[in-house]
């Protein structure tokens, strides 16, 4: 004969099993009535995107160590820090191409940040509202950046000359990668300075 | 005028005659002393020296070193070694030309940079070249720094004392530029910031060595290649000579 205390078991299990159930059902309809909402209001027109401008890159080469300024059209944020990284990223874009003058793997996300702020000391400048641009370059675009003397100074050279062909109140650059101070780039182009954009022009070649 | 003939000689022969004791023993030592006055008068001077070589020294600076690898080079090679073994080759070459070379390292070692500053400053050197290699770009590049030039002043700035020398240094780089030109080889010219040689109170350039490419880029010659580098190691030692030689160019070895 069964005992009392396993009946009364038994029938709670039952009870218990079938809530579970009925609870199990209830989700999955829940969900499926969810899914079917979601369809319904998909997007139908694109987000909204910054217009096209027309910006200036400063293009290094290494054949001939020259930098040289090209004429771009690229939608441009309003906001003058996410500007900067918009343009900064184009310019690493060129470099990243497989047919580039100045070869470097990376792309548009290898500038994390740039941060705009009035520069501390603008002694010596022409003009008042002097701006410190500081470029924050991802971890991974300085641990794949070529090494040598030419190619990292190129590198640093043309970011200060296209930031400043584009935002004329820039007048010093400083990096960071990682948001860290770094010594070097890849071993040779100086992090520790703050770049003079007016010391910085475009060239062209000096190959002989 | 012979030894024997000198009038000293005869005046004081004529005093000695025996038995005068103490008067003796003067006569005797005066001879003995105008005798050695005659032979000082009579042998021939020695050639007088020869006037001071100047010393021309220059500074080789392997960069990198130690922890500090540089670049990796597609040969498999890193660059600090690269940089040392030409080094080795220029050394050689101008000390056969006579010149007194100094080097910041001679191993893999570890250098600061401003320690070969140091060591660069202390030789008064008239040439101070920075060793690179890398596996980008095509030919040698010769860089200078990018300091504006200034005059020489009595208290010059640690980090930007290669200012005053900054004439000179882009003088050099024009000589070894002609040089390696010569040599058949491509070469590019520039002006960037330079960290160590920023420091340096000497006419200083760095030389790095980039692949040889072809038309379509493609590499036909690494930059740690032994013939490549031997032939660059000549050309630089000839530019070096005829920096030596060039008096308007070393006159000045302190601004």
């Amino acid at each position: 004969m069964i005992p009392r205390y396993q009946k009364i078991l038994f029938a709670i299990l039952l009870i218990a099993s079938l809530g579970m159930g009925f609870k199990l059902w209830q989700l999955r309809d829940r969900a499926h009535k969810r899914l079917l909402v979601g369809e319904t209001t998909a997007p139908t027109q694109a987000p909204e995107v910054a217009p096209a401008e027309q910006a200036t890159l400063v293009a290094a080469n290494d054949t001939d160590n020259s930098l040289v300024p090209q004429i771009h059209s690229l939608p441009l944020p309003a906001d003058p820090g996410a500007r900067a990284r918009a343009i900064l990223g184009k310019l690493l874009d060129l470099y990243a191409a497989p047919d580039a003058t100045h070869p470097v793997p990376g792309g548009t996300g290898s500038v994390a940040q740039v941060f705009l702020m009035t520069a501390p000391d603008a002694k010596g400048s022409d003009h008042t509202g002097s701006q410190l641009a500081v470029v924050d370059f991802t971890g991974t675009f300085a641990a794949s950046h070529p090494s040598g003397l030419e190619t990292e100074s190129l590198t640093v050279l043309s970011i200060c000359a296209t930031l400043r062909a584009n935002m004329p109140s820039v007048t010093e650059v400083r990096f960071l990668v990682d948001g860290q101070l770094r010594p070097t780039l890849a071993g040779h182009a100086d992090l520790t300075r703050t770049y003079l954009t007016s010391d910085i022009t475009p060239s062209e070649g000096t190959r002989q | 005028m012979p030894w024997s003939k000198h009038p000293n000689w005869v005046s004081q022969v004529s005093l000695l005659r025996p038995g005068r004791g103490l008067g003796t023993g003067i006569c005797l030592i005066a001879v003995f002393v105008s005798a050695l006055s005659c032979i000082g008068q009579i042998a021939p001077l020695p050639p007088a020296p020869p006037p001071p070589t100047p010393r021309f020294v220059v500074v080789l600076d392997a960069a990198h070193g130690g922890d500090d690898t540089g670049a990796h080079l597609d040969s498999g090679q890193l660059e600090k070694s690269a940089n040392l073994i030409l080094n080795v080759r220029m050394r050689s070459l101008l000390a056969a030309r006579g010149f007194q070379v100094l080097t910041t390292r001679e191993t893999d070692a570890s250098v600061d940079l401003d320690r070969r500053a140091e060591l660069a400053n202390h030789a008064r050197a008239i040439a101070c070249l920075s060793l690179h290699a890398s596996e980008s770009g095509s030919g040698v590049h010769l860089f200078a720094s990018s300091l504006a030039p200034t005059q020489p002043s009595r208290f010059t700035p640690w980090k930007t004392a290669q200012a005053a020398w900054e004439t000179r240094s882009l003088a050099l780089a024009g000589a070894m530029n002609s040089a390696l030109i010569q040599a058949g080889l491509n070469v590019t010219l520039g002006r960037i910031p330079l960290p160590g040689i920023e420091s340096m109170t000497c006419p200083a350039i760095a030389v790095e060595l980039g692949p040889i490419r072809d038309s379509d880029g493609v590499i036909t010659t690494e930059s740690d290649n032994p013939d490549y580098q031997a032939k660059v190691a000549v050309a630089l030692a000839a530019a070096l000579l005829e920096w030596r030689s060039d008096p308007s160019r070393t006159e000045a070895r302190q601004p």
